[in-house]
This record gives structure tokens, C-alpha cells and sequence, in this order.
């Protein structure tokens, strides 16, 4: 399992809410990306949390600067619309883009990315609210209910040629209480790409729930944003689960 | 400091690549034009994508006899993920392509079609496994002790029916070994990602560097 730390990041600064809402300034997202890769993190997935509702993206800047001195796989999400919006992502120094709303818009939109950029560049970010015994996907940084079923529609976005899941709960986003591990044992089960589980994470105890499932990646927020744990807790809590990481 | 030529041909990661030579010392040098490539100390080959698409962006602006005439001048050249992968005889990703055929080789999928139950693509940090029969790998591993050779790995595809001569670590994904990096006279090959694998990475692109 690889362990990402995830900053959503509005205008200049790295924030956090619970369930997407209340959100609160917890620090420089170029010095906490520094900060998290010196540390030994496996990997970094910038979102920005403001782009999608006003149709801009203020994040290139900061991708450009971390890059320079980050050297693990970053991810950049977060109001990608266009070819053009992908293009300025990955030559600012971005590896993967993770793409929601314009996917919902226009599902050919990710077949389009996989196919001019290779499907290893295509994170397929899916933002689940649960619904009785069942999840709907939302968009817009979880504002706008969108009708799709989150198990058929992870399916269909493996299908139209993503490389990769980033499957986030709403519900247990910010939390601090645990994955969502029912949302993402049905995602991990019905497509056949790696899913990186995000949401809920709040203490090392919660990555040892994740053993049966095994999803590929494990995202980190909250609890390294709070110095709740260190990187290298979770890491020796990953390699008890495996034997070798 | 060296010059090193980093080679767009409109699939790789350019930047990410450009910013891990800065970081060890190197001067990198992007570019697409086979008059800058004759001056430089050393020449890498980056590149994310499938192997079709690598083969015919490089058959453009006769970049590929450039490549090939860079290579027979004995400068170092180092391919990184389909970098490398290009480097063999063919691919057989949407269909089978001719490669450079460098170095002797297939590039097929990591696991059988059949095997479904794997899940790709393979995007892990694994270890990196020496070549226990040709220890000489050029010296892309100085400085790396066994327990450092962690590396960060994205790809569905991988070097089949390479010499063992040629090869100088293997990795394994979900039970499947395969080919991880590879080593012919001044051609070196990784399958994972160097700029993307921390300092471990850092190490090996600065031991290309020091090598070039």
C-alpha cells in the first residue's frame, strides 16, 4: 500500500474541513509537501478545493515549486475541464491528474486524457456520499448530488480508460473515524485498477482495518496535518501488515 | 557541470526529470532537435504512454536516427519507463510495433491477459533485485545498499525475453517478476521512475550522471 498525503489547497493555503465543510487554514501546501517528502512519503495529491466552483485553477504555481525539490509522484486535481487545464497541470510538474465534475459533465472527457496521455496519467476521482445501504457520487468539491451510483460509475470510469481511483467518502471526510471500508471493499472488488481510499483516516489503528482489503494507495490528511501520527508510524504499521511494505 | 540532454518527444515527463538533474548537480537540457543532442555529455529518454505512440513520436523530425547516431557515438544514454521499453526489438501494446532493438527483447504485459485477477497497472514502490549471475551494472546502483533499492514503479508493460546478460535487477509485482532494469555497453534502461523514487532514485540518476 503506498501512503499519499493528500493537501486540498485553497488560494495559497493547505485547508481542512469535515465532510468538505468548515474549512480551516493548516499551513503552506509547498513547505507541508516538502515537509511530508523529507519525511518519507510515497507520494503527494494536491486538490484544489476551490477551482471546480469558479472555473480556475491557482495551483499551477505551487505544483511548479514543489516539484522542484519534491521528487515522489504528484497527483494535481481539482476544477480540470479541459485539455488545455491537463496540458498546464503536467508541465507545471504534475504526474497524474485526477478528474470529477468534468468527468460527470463528459465521461468521454477521461478517455480522451487516456488516450493522449496514457491511462497512467488518469486518476478518476469519485467523491461518495452514502445513501441508505448505497453511495452517490457528488461533484463540485461534494456540493452537487450528480445520480450516479459510485459502484456502477467506478466501473464505467475504468472502462472509459482511467489508470486509477481516487475514491473519496464524503461521509467520513475530515472525521478522523476510519475509511469508509464497505464503499471501498464494492469499488475495489468491481473495477480491476489500483483505488487509493480517501477519507477518515485518524489514527495508524485505521490503516490496520485496510489489511483484508488491500487497496493500493492510502490517503493521509487530517491526522499528518495534525501531527496526530508521523510517516514513519504508518510506515512500520505497514510493514507489520505485510512483512515488507 | 554536465550537460545532459533530455529528449521530448512529446510523452514523457520532461519537467519531472529536468528537476531531479538540477537537484543532483546536473545541467539539463530539453529539447527536440537532434543539433542540441550532439552537444551534450549524456542523453535520457523519458517517456510515460504506450509503446505505439513512443515508436511514432519518435519516428518524427528524424529524432530516432538522431537517437541511434547519438547512441553509436558511445555517450551514455539512460530510457526511463517506456524510455527503456523502446530500447528492445517490439511491443506488443495495441498491436505489435517495431522498436529500436537496442537491446534484444519483447515488451509485453506484465501478467497475461488471462490472469485478471491482477490488477493493473502495476503502480508500486518495489525493491529492485540485482542480478545475482552479471553483477556489472555499470554502476547504476553505487551507493545503494539492498534495503534503499526501493523504487517507484507505474506501467502495465515490461521487457520479456531479455538476455540475462543484459539485465541488471529484476522486480516482482503479484507474484510476477520482470524486468526492471537493463544495461548494454553505454545503454542503461529503468522501468521504474528515478526522478519519481526519492533520494534512492536521486542516487541513481546522479550515478548516471557521474557515469556519463
Amino acid at each position: 500500500m503506498r501512503l499519499i498525503a493528500r493537501l486540498d489547497v485553497k488560494n495559497e493555503h493547505v485547508i481542512k474541513g469535515i465532510h468538505f465543510e468548515g474549512l480551516r487554514k493548516v499551513g503552506n501546501p509547498i513547505e507541508m509537501a516538502k515537509n511530508y517528502y523529507a519525511q518519507g512519503i510515497d507520494e503527494i495529491v494536491f486538490i484544489d478545493a476551490v477551482a471546480s466552483l469558479y472555473n480556475r485553477n491557482n495551483l499551477l504555481s505551487v505544483i511548479a515549486k514543489a516539484s522542484e525539490e519534491v521528487f515522489v509522484p504528484i497527483t494535481v486535481g481539482g476544477g480540470l475541464r479541459s485539455i488545455a487545464d491537463i496540458e498546464m497541470a503536467l508541465s507545471a510538474g504534475a504526474d497524474k491528474v485526477a478528474v470529477n465534475t468534468a468527468a460527470i459533465l463528459n465521461p468521454g472527457f477521461i478517455t480522451e486524457i487516456a488516450k493522449r496521455y496514457g491511462s497512467q496519467c488518469v486518476v478518476a476521482s469519485i467523491q461518495a456520499k452514502r445513501i441508505g445501504h448505497d453511495w452517490e457520487a457528488y461533484m463540485e468539491a461534494g456540493r452537487e448530488p450528480t445520480g450516479k451510483k459510485v459502484v456502477a460509475w467506478s466501473k464505467e470510469l475504468e472502462d472509459l480508460g482511467a489508470g486509477e481511483i481516487l475514491l473519496t467518502s464524503i461521509d467520513q471526510d475530515g472525521t478522523k473515524k476510519g475509511f469508509d471500508l464497505p464503499l471501498l471493499r464494492a469499488v475495489n472488488t468491481i473495477v480491476n485498477i489500483p483505488v487509493m481510499i480517501s477519507g477518515g483516516c485518524g489514527n495508524t489503528d485505521h490503516v490496520q482495518d485496510l489489511k483484508e482489503i488491500r487497496p493500493s494507495g492510502v490517503c493521509l490528511a487530517s491526522v499528518l496535518h495534525y501531527k496526530i501520527n508521523t510517516i514513519d508510524e504508518f510506515k512500520q504499521r505497514l510493514t507489520s501488515i505485510n512483512g515488507t511494505r | 557541470m554536465k550537460k545532459i540532454c533530455i529528449l521530448d518527444y512529446g510523452l514523457g515527463n520532461v519537467r519531472s526529470v529536468s528537476n531531479a538533474l538540477k537537484y543532483v548537480g546536473a545541467h539539463p537540457v530539453i529539447s527536440n532537435t537532434p543539433e542540441i543532442l550532439k552537444d551534450s555529455h549524456a542523453l535520457i529518454v523519458p517517456g510515460v504512454g504506450a509503446f505505439a505512440q513512443g515508436m511514432s513520436a519518435l519516428g518524427k523530425d528524424g529524432l530516432q536516427d538522431s537517437l541511434l547516431e547519438y547512441i553509436k557515438s558511445g555517450k551514455h544514454v539512460l530510457g526511463i519507463c517506456l524510455g527503456m521499453q523502446l530500447l528492445f526489438d517490439r511491443g506488443d501494446e495495441f498491436g505489435v510495433t517495431t522498436g529500436l532493438g537496442l537491446v534484444p527483447g519483447v515488451v509485453s504485459r506484465i501478467v497475461p491477459r488471462q490472469q485478471s485477477e491482477v490488477r493493473l497497472p502495476h503502480i508500486s514502490w518495489a525493491k529492485v533485485d540485482p542480478n545475482p549471475v552479471h553483477e556489472n551494472d555499470g554502476g547504476m546502483f553505487d551507493g545503494l545498499p539492498d534495503k534503499q533499492r526501493k523504487f517507484y514503479f507505474l506501467h502495465s508493460y515490461a521487457a520479456q525475453d531479455v538476455p540475462d546478460q543484459f539485465i541488471t535487477g529484476r522486480a516482482t509485482y503479484s507474484g510476477y517478476t520482470f524486468v526492471a532494469s537493463v544495461k548494454r555497453d553505454n545503454i542503461w534502461g529503468a522501468q521504474f521512475h528515478p526522478e519519481k523514487s526519492g533520494p534512492s532514485g536521486l542516487q541513481v540518476l546522479n550515478n548516471f550522471v557521474k557515469n556519463s
